[in-house]
Order: structure tokens, then sequence, then C-alpha cells
């Protein structure tokens, strides 16, 4: 977590929910080489001073995470997380003000448009699922090269069913080229109980804990 | 020597500006109904140690392009460069 990181905890007791632990790393840490996951949490990093993401990629633990992706490593961005990945460049595009200019706190129809990610791997093509979203700055835009790229390589993870912030091509959610690394501006961590609406995230969650040591044990 | 420097950056033209639109669209109300093509940006000011103008020149953009402006969507440019005296400390 980042200070103005706010989605931590929620990461934290879906995961638990599930089975899994999970521990906050403060983003000072330059060590996360004994985790399977890392998840880059939701919030305002930094405050989000100058643009979203952009301060917090310089925080000591993203080079640590850099080298853990390099090494296979999952780690997963989740909205303001999506937004340091892109802004550290370990995902390509980048996030803009939504088109409306409104900041959006509602549920959204997604779509599963590639099993290529150790996020949606264990998810059937073309499921469509339902998970809140709650963004301001949660446009996806790149240039022409990089979306035929994307597509191309099944790459787009998650496409929103009805466009609600003007992404391009309406994606929600991207992977890296190994698939390990992961982006999304959706919030599973907030679809893993039923009081709260909607269990959706944990069918992403639950492939997520495939990859752990204890499960695989 | 210290150089006052002043920075724009901007979207892209690629890129679509909500914030300029909207600011169009506004404009009309208030008689201003002949302009158009309305871009939203940013610019920053701050002062630079450097030998010579063109260190302080190259430095400007290096910095701009690390970290003020995500190259993936902005366009930066360095408005205005010129030699400053330092203020004495208070």
């Amino acid at each position: 977590m980042f200070p103005g990181s706010n989605c931590e905890h929620d990461v934290v007791r879906a995961v638990e929910s599930i089975g899994g632990n999970a521990e906050i790393v403060w983003h000072a840490a330059t060590d996360v080489s004994a985790f399977d996951v890392v998840v880059l949490p939701g919030g305002f990093a930094h405050g989000d001073y100058l643009r979203a993401g952009a301060l917090a990629r310089f925080a000591p633990v993203m080079g640590a995470v850099a080298d853990f992706a390099a090494s296979g490593g999952a780690v997963i961005g989740i909205c303001n997380g999506f937004q340091v990945l892109t802004e550290a460049g370990l995902l390509p595009g980048a996030l803009q003000k939504n088109v409306h200019l409104r900041f959006l706190c509602e549920p959204a129809a997604l779509r599963v448009d590639s099993t290529r990610s150790v996020l949606t791997r264990r998810v059937p093509l073309g499921t469509e699922l339902v998970l809140p979203i709650n963004h301001f700055v949660g446009r996806f835009v790149c240039d022409d090269a990089t979306l035929a790229e994307l597509v191309a390589e099944e790459r787009v993870v998650l496409r929103y069913v009805d466009n609600p912030n003007g992404s391009v091509d309406d994606i929600a959610g991207i992977c890296n080229e190994a698939g390990n690394v992961v982006g999304l501006m959706p919030h599973p961590e907030r679809a893993a109980d039923r009081l709260v609406g909607g269990v959706d995230g944990v069918l992403l969650l639950t492939s997520l804990l495939e990859l752990s040591g204890a499960a695989a044990a | 020597m210290r150089f006052a420097v002043h920075l724009e950056v901007r979207l892209r033209p690629t890129i679509a500006d909500p914030e300029g639109a909207t600011i169009e669209r506004a404009l009309p109300a208030l008689g201003f109904d002949d302009v158009h093509r309305v871009r939203a940006g940013r610019s920053f000011r701050l002062e630079i140690e450097a030998d010579d103008e063109g260190t302080a020149r190259r430095r400007a953009s290096e910095l701009a392009l690390r970290l003020l402006a995500n190259p993936v969507m902005e366009d930066t440019d360095l408005l205005s460069l010129t030699a400053v005296a330092v203020e004495p400390a208070p």
C-alpha cells in the first residue's frame, strides 16, 4: 500500500474469505519476493497529485514489484493500482479522466475476453461478471499500434458490456505479454461477500489463490 | 546560475480532452460563441540551478518527460527559460 491507498483492507478480507493469507506491505518495503501474489490496491496514492499513480511509481517498493513481475510473479493492479502499473511501465497505455468528467460509483457489467492472464484463467471465456467500479480517472487510452497488439495477443482480459467511461475498445482490464501482470479498473475485492452485493469477484480472486504454495501443497 | 523555467504539459492531439470540451460548451452562454478547439493543460514554473543555459534547458526537458508528463498521452513544451537572480536566504 501507498500513503493514500484505501482498498488494502478490502483485499485482505476478500483473500482471507476464500482461504488465502494476506499481508499489507508498506510502500517503503524493498523486497516482496516472499509472496505468491502482489496486489496494488485502489485508492489515491500520494493524493493522485500530478497524475494518478505518477508519484507512487517512484516508491521504493515499486523496484521490488518490477523484479517480482520480471521473475514471473503475479502482480495485480486494481483501480489506482492499475494506474500505478501503467505509470511504472509494467503495463502499456494510460488512464485518463472519464469522458463525461463524472466520478463513477456503480456496479458494472463486464465480460471476460481472455483467459491468458493469471486473474482470468479459471473463468470461462465470455463469462459476464458484475463488479463495482469506483473511479474518476478510468478511461483507458493507448495508441492504435498498442491497441492492435493488445487485441492480437489476447491481452484485453476484461471489457465493459456497456462502456461507462469512454475507454478505448471498451477496455476494463489488460495484462502484460506473459499474463502475470494484470491491471483492471473494477474492484473484484469489493464483490466477495453476499452481504455487500455480489460474489463475482471471487471467481477472479480464486484464480490467484491457485498460485500460492499453500494451495498447491 | 539559476534559471526560471515555465513548462507546459498538455494531452496529445489524438487524446480526447473532456475538460477542454466542457469549457468550450460553456463559452457560448457567456457570449463567446466565436471560440473553437479549446484544449486544457497544465503549466509548471520552477527554478533550476545550472552552469549554463544549455544545461538548464536539457535538465528541464528531462524532468518534464520523466515526471511532469506521461509520454503515453501527453506532450510537453518548454515555454520560457530565463536567468534569474538567486534570492538571498531570509
